[in-house]
């Protein structure tokens, strides 16, 4: 059992609850540091794309979860920043700058999608949206003269002050500092004034506006630091898969970002990270269980984007706040131990504030 | 001069008439209340000064400035608050982060700031908490300081959504059927915090309102409305006693 004591209000507003997240983080960031030594390329690299996914995933959720503005267009901010740093970096331009211009260009594209988006909701936006990923996704194949087309780009390795990031535990760690840094700069946002705006106005317009909150410019940055997160997110991708083509940046990685936030538990950042471990471990687990199906059955093309389906169907509709629902309650069992009771939960609703404080 | 005036006020949709050329000027530190049958255009009212709807004629003025046409999220920093009669609240932030976000207009941090967490947004957020704190206890909720307002009883969202209006320091207070849905006990409560807000916070206050018993302990105006044009004005004894207020309440 176990009660956090505050003496202040300071004490709200420290990055973890209490000592115990302390002391979860730095065993989980001795882990992170360590798993280059102890584990071999594959491990690592599959760690990068949670790191790359949960970023993608994070900025989705500030829009989607904590907002309440849908998009089906994320993968075209993805490719806006794979393409953008890759255009630069071949040209000779330094990892650092090309980076940043990788989010800025983002952002800019995000703010010129959050305009329209100003006037639509549900349906409507995700269909604005999801045009303009296809919109995206043509500029890419016509204008081969930077983008080469469909032929694609070799992704040149990054350079930092002179350093090649070269190998597969060199982006490990590039990606792992960003997703960090990212991590941050979202919980720094959330607990404060925009974040604040954000949720209001997901709850209530009318009641938003009449505390002084002006829609359309907390929108449209929603859907501006939203894009910058995942246009981030697109260089790393590029330069761990060191080469990038059109099709990787099509409308089903869009599905699978707002997918990966559902089953982690819309408006939560923990859940935004849960979902990505997921989505990377899952096919994983799809390929053991099918060497021991009969063949037949194992060889059905269908069987792993139904199984992604049915999953998502099932968490919808058992488990809505979805893995971070899970963690939450686990979370519970273990405070209140050993005075849990099943079904303690059930009714009672944990509200998003609740879960967006990590 | 009256901190609050409108004037010939009116507002039609398609055929309805539903504020209809009203008059009236609201005191510095006075409550203001009004009354009338269902679908008077009492709600509109709020709704027009809140800037919900744009009015078909007529001017609103606050403190000597014209705010007939100003932006919806400009009404707030002027110092006007308000309540709604459905209850607007954010459901899925806590009591406290209701209260905060109705200090929005009186944090200045920006985005950058935020991002890097400089010292000036801990010390806005640090000041911003102790009002509101002062706010969760003047209302008497601290029992409900983080919990998500969309589990708590109907009683209790009312109360919060008054603290939300409150945290936003307004001068005007408009408070749309503040009882509606409370039981005696609470509506005498109410009538507690309204006479507070006016004499101890000296906050001026528009409100709307079926009770008439809530209405004869606080106001110290009151008008009567009918098919958005103004029956009475003046004290609660008066108004009552007026024949065509009688008339409207019967023929209802
Ligand atoms: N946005 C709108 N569009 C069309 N008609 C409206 C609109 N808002 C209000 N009305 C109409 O205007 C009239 C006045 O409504 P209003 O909500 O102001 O009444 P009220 O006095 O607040 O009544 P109540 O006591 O039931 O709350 C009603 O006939 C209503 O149907
Ligand atoms: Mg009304």
């Amino acid at each position: 059992m176990h009660f956090p004591m505050k003496t202040s209000y300071r004490d709200d507003l420290h990055l973890f609850k209490d000592r115990s997240s302390v002391v979860l983080y730095l065993f989980l960031f001795a882990f992170l540091i360590a798993l280059p030594f102890v584990t071999g390329d594959y491990v690592q690299s599959q760690v990068t794309f949670v790191f790359i996914n949960g970023m993608v995933a994070m900025g989705m959720m500030l829009l989607v979860g904590h907002t309440g503005q849908i998009s089906l267009g994320h993968a075209a901010f993805f490719a806006v920043g794979a393409y953008t740093s890759t255009v630069l970096e071949i040209r000779g331009i330094p990892f650092l700058p090309a980076f940043a211009a990788a989010g800025a260009l983002s952002a800019i594209i995000g703010l010129i999608i959050g305009l329209p988006a100003l006037r639509l909701k549900g349906i409507y936006l995700a269909m604005a949206t999801l045009a303009f990923s296809f919109i995206v996704e043509e500029v890419i194949v016509r204008w081969s003269s930077v983008t080469k087309g469909n032929r694609g780009m070799t992704v040149p390795d990054a350079s930092i002050f002179g350093f090649k990031v070269s190998s597969v535990t060199h982006v490990y760690y590039l990606s792992g500092v960003v997703f960090w840094l990212v991590v941050l700069v979202i919980i720094n946002i959330l607990r404060s004034r925009t974040g604040r705006a954000l949720g209001a106005l997901r709850d209530s317009d009318v009641a938003a506006e009449s505390m002084g909150i002006n829609l359309a410019m907390f929108k449209t940055a929603a859907f501006a630091i939203s894009a910058a997160i995942t246009g981030l997110a697109g260089a790393l991708y590029a330069h761990k898969l060191a080469y990038i083509s059109p099709e990787q940046f099509g409308i089903m990685l869009s599905v699978e970002f707002l997918m990966i936030i559902i089953v982690g538990g819309l408006g939560s950042l923990h859940g935004a990270v849960f979902g990505s471990i997921f989505f990377i471990v899952l096919p994983q687990i799809i390929v053991t269980v099918k060497a021991y199906l009969p063949q037949k059955v194992a060889e059905l093309p269908v069987l792993d984007s139904a199984t992604f389906g049915v999953l998502v169907i099932l968490f919808v509709l058992f488990e809505p706040r979805g893995l971070n629902g899970y963690w939450v309650r686990f979370k519970a069992y273990l405070s209140l131990y050993p005075f849990y009771r099943r079904g303690m939960f059930r009714r009672s609703r944990i509200g998003s504030a609740d879960l967006i404080k990590h | 001069m009256a901190l609050f005036t409108v004037k010939d006020l009116a507002i039609h949709f398609g055929g309805i008439r539903a504020v209809d050329g009203v008059s009236f000027e609201v005191e510095q530190g006075s409550v203001f209340t009004i009354i009338g049958p269902n679908g008077a255009g009492k709600t509109t009212i709020f709704n027009l000064v809140s800037r919900i709807n744009d009015p078909t004629a007529g001017t609103i003025t606050f403190n000597g400035q014209d705010i007939t046409r100003i932006p919806a999220n400009k009404v707030a920093k002027l110092g006007i608050a308000r309540t709604f009669q459905n209850i607007e609240l954010f459901d899925n932030a806590s009591v406290l982060q209701n209260m905060m976000v109705g200090r929005h207009i009186h944090i200045g941090t920006n985005l950058f700031s935020e991002i890097f967490r400089l010292p000036s947004v801990t010390r806005a957020e640090i000041e911003s908490r102790r009002r509101v704190e002062e706010i969760i206890e003047f209302l008497r909720l601290q029992a409900y300081r983080d919990s998500p307002v969309g589990s708590l009883p109907y009683g209790v969202r009312k109360m919060v959504e008054l603290g939300r209006a409150l945290a936003a320091e307004p001068r005007m207070l408009l408070l749309d059927e503040p009882s509606s849905g409370l039981n005696i006990e609470e509506t005498d409560n109410i009538g507690m915090w309204i006479k507070d807000i006016r004499d101890m916070l000296g906050i001026t206050v528009l409100m709307v309102e079926h009770d008439m018993r809530l209405v004869g302990a606080v106001s110290d105006r009151v008008m009567a409305l009918n098919y958005g044009r103004l029956l009475a004005i003046g004290t609660a004894g008066e108004v009552q006693r007026d024949p065509a207020v009688i008339s409207a309440y019967l023929g209802n």
